[in-house]
């Protein structure tokens, strides 16, 4: 009896540092959600700018950029994918996975060839797992990225892309290199503090995002330089831009749902806790009622002994 | 010209400064540029690198240093678009 106490007191004393631990966790993620989405909000007044201004341009400007136009037949449609670098968020990583293979089974349906690029750790390891290729992954930023990392990612993107432009019958065209023909990227939609859902978004060819129409005629607008020139540079900007709000979103997002899996956890330690001390101290109770008994049991055997003497 | 031009400075990670400025000095691709309020609608890409300059008033003047920037001027104001905005060390004024 004494032995199985001994026991269960240790069990008590894991779960409950298991607790402290996964508690921290929470308290961590939690902060982290504040600050994901304090950076969001912050990152608004430059996207809005910037809409604002292709809006301008695209209505000004003849647009026929590659970046913005559809090619005849895709062939090779690269998949950005947006994974945490870390575990312990629950479902986080799985289910951004899982999009980005319904949306890959989707594009080989339709004839074309998913190239994939993969950011946070988690992802990589899925596909190096089962051997499967990976064009090129990032990883070390997932919870806090920053736009130089975005930029990073858009640069290569933006390359792949343009690269995909004279690419033949699955031959790379004459610069030698097989780019791609659409981007999809596949990030977590930060809804609210409980509900975060995977979304995949097209980001090449490009369609700026409409915003509400102001009234009247638009502004005349002067450039330096000409416009084609401008959009030539505002574009891959833009791009850059749309990659780091979805980072900044599956940052906020990967934070919500590792809170929420370790606030789980902390609730399970606890239960664990309380159903361990109830069965110590039954083993306790039962150890001292047995001992009780045998003495009771002594004294009576004794007494009887004794009376006969 | 009694009026004041409102200028933001927004950086791609946050929104730098904004407020009322009686003028604003920037160099575009094509060459050096001041605003002044009632300025016609124009988009410009800015010089890489280099520097904007907001003339608050009173002789007070705060310069930026840009990089990857655009420049907006439409009738509600002025807005600077930056991947990075930091204010120039005094040194460099």
């Amino acid at each position: 009896m004494a032995a199985q106490v001994r026991v269960l007191r240790q069990r008590i004393r894991s779960a409950k540092s298991m607790k402290k631990i996964t508690k921290a966790m929470e308290l961590v993620a939690t902060s982290r959600i504040a600050k994901a989405q304090a950076r969001v909000a912050a990152s608004l007044p430059y996207a809005q700018a910037i809409t604002g201004v292709l809006t301008a341009l695209a209505s000004n400007a003849s647009v026929d950029h590659p970046l913005l136009t559809a090619r005849p037949q895709v062939r090779r449609a690269g998949v950005l994918l947006i994974t945490s670098d870390r575990g312990l968020a629950g479902g986080y990583s799985a289910n951004a996975i899982r999009t980005a293979e319904s949306l890959m089974a989707r594009l080989r349906e339709d004839g074309k060839e998913p190239v994939l690029y993969v950011i946070g750790r988690k992802g990589v390891t899925y596909y190096r797992f089962r051997n499967r290729p990976i064009e090129a992954s990032w990883t070390g930023f997932s919870e806090q990225p920053a736009f130089t990392d975005a930029r990073m990612v858009g640069e290569t993107l933006i390359k792949a892309f343009i690269h995909g432009a004279d690419d033949g019958e699955d031959h790379s065209g004459p610069d030698g290199v097989q780019g791609v023909d659409e981007l999809h990227i596949v990030y977590t939609e930060f809804k609210s503090l409980m509900t975060q859902s995977p979304t995949t978004r097209i980001i090449g060819p490009m369609e700026v995002e409409d915003r509400p129409r102001v009234e009247g005629v638009l502004p005349a607008y002067e450039f330096e330089p000409e416009a084609e020139a401008l959009l030539d540079a505002l574009l891959p900007k833009y791009i850059n831009t749309r990659i780091y709000a979805a980072l900044l979103e599956s940052a906020a997002s990967e934070s919500a749902a590792r809170r929420r899996a370790m606030k789980s956890a902390t609730d399970n330690a606890e239960e664990m806790i309380q159903n361990y001390t109830r069965q110590m101290n039954t083993a306790r109770q039962a150890g001292i009622t047995q001992e009780i008994s045998e003495i009771v049991g002594g004294v009576n055997a004794l007494a009887a002994s004794g009376s006969e003497v | 010209m009694a009026s004041q031009l409102h200028v933001e400075v927004v950086a791609v990670e946050e929104k730098v400064w904004s407020g009322e400025a009686e003028m604003l000095v920037a160099r575009t691709t094509e060459g050096e540029l001041g605003v002044l309020p009632g300025h016609a609608p124009l988009l410009g890409q800015l010089a890489e690198p280099s520097q904007v300059r907001v003339k608050v008033g009173g002789g007070e003047e705060i310069t930026y240093d840009v990089a990857g920037g655009f420049l907006s001027i439409t009738d509600e104001g002025v807005t600077v678009l930056a991947e990075s905005a930091e204010p120039a060390a005094p040194a460099a004024r």
